[in-house]
C-alpha cells in the first residue's frame, strides 16, 4: 500500500488519445475475428468492426474538436491536443469509412481479416501522426502508418504488380524516412531539443547544421506528400497497389502528411520562414509542372490519377507557402473535397476493374461507362470537375480559397502558376469525361460493359455516393466547413 | 422571385433527368420527358411574366433581390437580383430556351432525359448569370454553363463534335482561368465579392483578365477559333442557344463588371477595345459572306454582331449601352430563328451547303416568307429592331470618334451582302442539286416554332424604346466611367 501511494501516475488525457485507441481496438478485433469467426462470415464481421472503429474514431475526434478550443501539450510535450489534429482525424475517419466500403467486396479470398486490421492500424498511425509535437513522435507516427501501408500495397501476393509496387514503396519510402530521420538528428544536434516548441526557442538561426536539418525534414515529409521531385514512387505504387488501398492511401496519406508538414514548419521553424516558404513554393511549382505534364501522357487511369495527386500536392503546398492563418484554413478546407474526390475516383476505378475481371482500367476501357452506369458516371464527372476546380463542386472553392490565401500573402506569381497548371489539367480531367460520355463502349473494342444489371455491390456504390455528396456538398456548404477550418487554424497563429 | 427564375429550370432539370414518369401518366396525358421539359419552360415563362409585370422600370434600385450568406470569411454571398437590362436578357434566355427545347421535342432526340435535363440546366445557369450580383455567383454560373454545353455538343453533335468540344473547352477555360485569377485579385483587394458593394479598381491587368474571358465567350477577334466548329457541329437548337444567348453572358459581364468596376482601365484602353470590336465586326461579316454553308454564314454573322454590340458597350454612353442591350435581344432572337430555319431546311434537303441548295421558295410560301422576314432583320432594314439597335450603337460610337461609326456603317453594308447572299442562295436561283428535297412547305408545327420569335421581333421593331428606354434608368454603368472622364 505504501509503495503504491508513492508511485505517481502521470495524468493521461484519454480523450486526446481516444481516436487512435478506437482504431487500435478495431484493428485487434479484426485480427481476433479472422481467427475466431467462421470463414464464411469473416468478411462481414471484420468490415463491421472496421467501420465501427472509424465511426467511433470520428465521433471521438468530433468531441475532441468541440472540447479543445485551446491547444494543449500532452505526455511530456510529445503530443498536442488541438483542433487541427481533431479536424484531420475527423476527415481521416470519413475517408476510412469510405475506404472500408470500397474494400469490402474486393475479390480477395484470403487475408480478409488481416487486410482490415492493417487498414485500421494504418489509420491509427495516421491519427497519431497528426498529433505529433516532437521529432520522436513525428518519426514514430510516420513509420507506424508507413509500414502498414507497405504491407497493404503488397497484399495481393499472387499479382506481380502488387508485389513490385510494395517493394518499390518500401525502398523509396524507407529512403524518405531515412532522410527525415537524418534531418531530425541534425536538428537535434544543432539545438539539443526534440520538441517543436523547444526547437523554436532554441534556434541558432544561421547554423548550417540546423538549416540542413530543416531541409531534410522537409524533404522527408515531401516524400509522403508525394510532392515533386520526391514523387517517383507515386505512379508505380498507385498503379500496382490494390485499388482499394490506393483509394485510401491517396486520400489519407496526403491528408496527414501535409497537415504535419505545416505544423512542423510553423511551430518549430517560424524564424526560418523566409527560407522554407520559398523552398515550399519551389516544390509547389515543381509538383504542379511535373504532375500535370506527366498526367497528360497517361492512358492508364490509375497512373493518371496518381500524377494528378502529385499536382494536387502542388496546390496544397501553395497553401503551405502562404504561411498564414488563412493559408492553413484554406489547406484544411482543400483537403475535404480533395480527399472525397480522390477516394471517389479510385472507387469508380475499382468498380470498373471488377467488371473487367481485374484488367487494368484505361481511358479506352472507360468508354461509354457514363451511359451504362449512370451513378458511377455522374459521380466520376463530379470528381473530375472538382479536381479541375470548376464550380458546383467543392474543388472550386478549395482552389479559390488557396489562391486567395496566396494572393493575400503577396505570392501572386504562385496564383498565376496555379491557374496555368489548372488550365493544363483540364485536358486530362476532361479526357476522362470524354471517355465516359462521348465515346461508345462498342467502338473501343473492349469487352462491353456487362449491360443489364451489374453485379450488385452496394457498399462500393454507397462509398461512391458518399464521396459525391461530400464533393458537391462542400461547394454549397462552404461557409460552415471553412468555419471549422478557420477555428482550427486560429490555434496555430 | 429571381431565385425562382433560377431554380425552376434547375429543379426542372433534375426532375426531367431523374423523376420516373408513371406509365399511367404517360398513357393518359401523353406526358413524356420532352413534354415535361416544355411544361417546365412554360412555368418559367409564367414566372417571368409575373416578374416583368411587377417590375418597376423607373426605379434605379435592384429588384427582386435575394441575398443568402454563403462564404462569409471572404465576403461572398449568394446575391441575385434584377435590373432593367438583366430582365431583358433573362427574357431572351427564356424565349430562345423554350423555342430550342420545343424544336428538340419536335425533331426528336436520343436519350431525351439527359438532353432536355441539360438544356434546362443551361437555361438555369444563364438566368443565374444574368441575375448575379456577386462576383463568385457570376463566376459559378458562368462556368456551370460549360458543363451542359460540353455534353450537348459532344454527345448529340455532328461528326466533328469531339474536336469541336475540345476546342471550345480549351478556349473557354483559358479565358475563364484568367478571369478566376482576376476575380481573386479583385475580390481580395476589395474585401468583398459583392458587385453592388465593391468599389472601383484601377488595375489594368485585372480588368484584362475579365475582358479575356468575355472576349472568348463573345467571341472577339483573335479568340474566335472555337466558333465555327461549335456552332456548326452542335445540333441546331443548341447552336441557337449558343449564338443567341450564351454569347450574351459576355455582354452582361462587360457591362456589369468591366465598365462599372474598372473605369480608369476602360478609359485608358477604350480605343484599343473599340478597334478590336470594329475589326471583329468587319472580319466576322466578311467571313460570313464567304461561308459555303448556311450555318457557317449564321455563325460568323453572329460573331460580327457581337463585335457591334461590344462597340456599343465600350462606347460607354447612354446611346451605346441602350443600343447594345436592344441589339443583344434582337440579335439573340434573329440568330435563334435563323438556326431553327436552317434546321428545317436541312431536314428537307439533307445538306446545308449553299452550292447544293437554291430555289427553295418554289412551292414553299411559308418557308420563303419566314426566311425572308428573318433575313431582313439580319440585314437591319430600317424600321426593324436590328436597325434601331445598330443605329443607337453607331450613334454612341460616333461620340467616341467618327471612325468607329464609319466602320460600323460599313458593316451594315456587309450585313446586307451576306444576308442577301444567304437568302438568294436558299430561296432563289435555279434549283440546286439538293433543292428539290422531300417535304414541301413548313408544317404548321414548324411555323409555330419560329413564328413566336418573329412576332417578338416585329413587336420590338414597333416599340424598340420598350427595351432601350427601360434598361438603365439610373445610368449605373456609365456613372463610374463619367466620374473619371467627364
Amino acid at each position: 500500500m505504501i509503495v503504491a501511494a508513492t508511485i505517481s501516475t502521470p495524468k493521461v488525457d484519454w480523450l486526446a488519445l481516444s481516436p487512435v485507441l478506437a482504431l487500435l481496438v478495431a484493428s485487434c478485433l479484426c485480427l481476433l475475428s479472422s481467427v475466431l469467426v467462421p470463414r464464411a462470415a469473416v468478411r462481414g464481421v471484420v468490415g463491421l468492426y472496421a467501420i465501427a472503429g472509424f465511426v467511433a474514431s470520428g465521433v471521438l475526434a468530433g468531441a475532441l474538436y468541440e472540447r479543445s478550443p485551446e491547444a494543449k501539450l500532452l505526455i511530456a510535450e510529445s503530443m498536442t491536443r488541438d483542433r487541427i489534429a481533431a479536424l484531420t482525424q475527423i476527415i481521416l475517419a470519413v475517408v476510412g469509412v469510405a475506404a472500408t466500403l470500397v474494400a469490402l467486396n474486393d475479390r480477395r479470398s484470403s487475408n480478409v481479416g488481416e487486410f482490415f486490421a492493417l487498414l485500421t492500424v494504418a489509420a491509427a498511425g495516421m491519427a497519431f501522426f497528426v498529433t505529433a509535437e516532437n521529432l520522436m513522435t513525428l518519426f514514430l507516427g510516420l513509420e507506424w502508418f508507413s509500414i502498414a501501408l507497405y504491407i497493404l500495397t503488397a497484399m495481393e501476393m499472387n499479382r506481380r504488380r502488387s508485389l513490385e509496387a510494395g517493394l518499390k514503396y518500401l525502398i523509396v519510402g524507407s529512403f524518405g524516412s531515412a532522410i527525415l530521420l537524418f534531418g531530425c538528428a541534425l536538428t537535434y544536434g544543432a539545438t539539443g531539443e526534440l520538441g517543436f516548441n523547444a526547437i523554436r526557442i532554441a534556434t541558432g538561426a544561421d547554423d548550417p547544421l540546423f538549416v540542413t536539418g530543416l531541409a531534410m525534414i522537409l524533404a522527408g515529409l515531401a516524400f509522403k506528400v508525394s510532392a515533386a521531385p520526391f514523387h517517383m514512387w507515386t505512379p508505380d505504387v498507385y498503379e500496382g497497389a490494390p485499388t482499394s488501398v490506393t483509394a485510401f492511401m491517396s486520400a489519407a496519406t496526403k491528408l496527414v502528411a501535409i497537415v504535419v508538414t505545416y505544423r512542423v514548419l510553423v511551430v518549430a521553424f517560424p524564424e526560418q520562414a523566409e527560407i522554407w516558404s520559398v523552398a515550399v513554393a519551389i516544390l509547389a511549382c515543381a509538383s504542379l509542372a511535373i504532375g500535370n505534364i506527366a498526367a497528360l501522357a497517361q492512358r492508364n487511369v490509375k497512373r493518371m490519377l496518381a500524377y494528378s495527386s502529385v499536382s494536387h500536392a502542388g496546390f496544397l503546398l501553395i497553401a503551405v507557402a502562404a504561411n498564414s492563418e488563412k493559408g492553413l484554413s484554406s489547406l484544411l478546407f482543400y483537403l475535404i473535397p480533395y480527399a472525397a474526390g480522390s477516394l471517389g475516383a479510385f472507387a469508380v476505378v475499382a468498380a470498373r476493374e471488377r467488371e473487367l475481371g481485374g484488367r487494368e482500367v484505361t481511358l479506352d476501357s472507360l468508354a461509354g461507362l457514363g451511359w451504362e452506369r449512370p451513378v458511377h458516371g455522374v459521380a466520376m464527372w463530379a470528381f473530375m470537375l472538382s479536381f479541375a476546380g470548376l464550380p458546383l463542386t467543392g474543388g472550386f472553392f478549395a482552389k479559390f480559397y488557396v489562391f486567395s490565401a496566396a494572393f493575400d500573402a503577396g505570392m501572386w506569381w504562385l496564383v498565376v502558376v496555379g491557374a496555368v497548371a489548372t488550365a493544363v489539367s483540364l485536358y486530362y480531367y476532361f479526357a476522362i469525361v470524354r471517355s465516359l460520355y462521348l465515346r461508345s463502349s462498342a467502338a473501343s473494342g473492349e469487352v462491353a460493359v456487362a449491360g443489364g444489371s451489374p453485379p450488385a455491390d452496394e457498399p462500393l456504390t454507397a462509398a461512391i455516393l458518399l464521396c459525391a455528396v461530400v464533393t458537391i456538398g462542400s461547394f454549397f456548404a462552404v461557409g460552415p466547413l471553412v468555419d471549422l477550418a478557420t477555428k482550427a487554424a486560429s490555434g496555430l497563429f | 422571385m429571381t431565385t425562382a427564375l433560377i431554380l425552376i429550370p434547375l429543379v426542372g432539370a433534375l426532375l426531367v433527368w431523374l423523376a420516373p414518369i408513371p406509365e399511367v401518366v404517360r398513357r393518359w396525358f401523353g406526358l413524356d420527358t420532352g413534354l415535361l421539359a416544355f411544361v417546365v419552360m412554360c412555368g418559367l415563362i409564367g414566372a417571368f411574366a409575373g416578374a416583368a409585370y411587377g417590375f418597376d422600370f423607373a426605379s434605379e434600385e435592384i429588384q427582386y433581390e435575394t441575398q443568402w450568406s454563403w462564404f462569409d470569411d471572404l465576403g461572398i454571398s449568394f446575391h441575385v437580383g434584377l435590373f432593367g437590362f438583366s430582365l431583358w436578357l433573362i427574357g431572351l434566355t427564356i424565349v430562345v430556351g423554350t423555342a430550342a427545347i420545343a424544336y428538340g421535342i419536335w425533331a426528336g432526340r436520343e436519350r431525351p432525359r439527359a438532353y432536355y435535363g441539360l438544356m434546362l440546366f443551361l437555361v438555369g445557369s444563364l438566368v443565374g448569370v444574368f441575375s448575379s450580383q456577386d462576383l463568385l455567383v457570376f463566376y459559378a454560373f458562368f462556368e456551370a454553363m460549360l458543363i451542359p454545353i460540353y455534353v450537348l455538343v459532344g454527345v448529340w453533335g455532328g461528326p466533328g463534335r469531339v474536336k469541336a468540344t475540345i476546342t471550345f473547352v480549351i478556349y473557354t477555360m483559358a479565358g475563364s482561368l484568367l478571369m478566376l485569377a482576376a476575380v481573386v485579385a479583385f475580390g481580395v483587394t476589395q474585401g468583398t465579392f459583392d458587385l453592388l458593394d465593391a468599389g472601383t479598381s484601377d488595375n489594368t491587368l485585372v480588368m484584362l483578365g475579365f475582358l479575356a474571358a468575355f472576349a472568348v465567350k463573345a467571341p472577339l477577334l483573335p479568340f474566335h477559333g472555337w466558333l465555327r466548329s461549335a456552332y456548326t457541329e452542335s445540333t441546331h437548337e443548341v447552336a441557337a442557344l449558343l449564338s443567341g444567348v450564351v454569347s450574351k453572358a459576355a455582354v452582361y459581364g462587360m457591362i456589369w463588371i468591366v465598365l462599372r468596376h474598372f473605369p480608369e482601365p476602360v478609359a485608358d484602353l477604350r480605343g484599343f477595345v473599340l478597334v478590336v470590336a470594329s475589326l471583329t465586326l468587319v472580319y466576322g461579316s466578311v467571313l460570313a459572306f464567304r461561308q459555303p454553308d448556311a450555318r457557317g454564314v449564321i455563325a460568323y454573322s453572329s460573331m460580327g454582331q457581337m463585335g457591334l454590340i461590344t462597340l456599343g458597350v465600350f462606347a460607354a454612353n447612354d446611346l451605346g449601352l441602350d443600343g447594345a442591350v436592344l441589339h443583344s435581344v434582337s440579335h439573340g432572337l434573329v440568330s435563334a430563328a435563323l438556326f431553327l430555319l436552317a434546321a428545317m431546311i436541312e431536314r428537307r434537303t439533307g445538306t446545308g451547303e449553299l452550292a447544293a441548295l437554291g430555289g427553295m421558295a418554289r412551292g414553299r410560301p411559308a418557308l420563303a416568307t419566314l426566311v425572308m422576314v428573318v433575313g431582313m432583320f439580319t440585314l437591319a432594314v430600317p424600321g426593324s429592331s436590328n436597325f434601331a439597335g445598330e443605329f443607337a450603337i453607331l450613334a454612341g460610337a460616333f461620340d467616341r470618334g467618327w471612325g468607329y461609326a464609319a466602320v460600323g456603317a460599313l458593316a451594315i453594308v456587309l450585313a446586307a451582302l451576306y444576308a442577301l447572299r444567304l437568302i438568294s442562295a436558299l430561296l432563289h436561283r435555279e434549283r440546286g442539286s439538293a433543292g428539290r428535297g422531300d417535304g414541301g412547305d413548313l408544317s404548321w408545327s414548324e411555323i409555330g416554332l419560329v413564328a413566336p420569335l418573329v412576332a417578338l421581333l416585329v413587336a420590338l421593331s414597333v416599340w424598340p424604346a420598350g427595351i432601350s428606354g427601360n434598361s438603365f434608368p439610373g445610368d449605373r454603368p456609365q456613372e463610374t466611367i463619367e466620374a473619371v472622364e467627364p
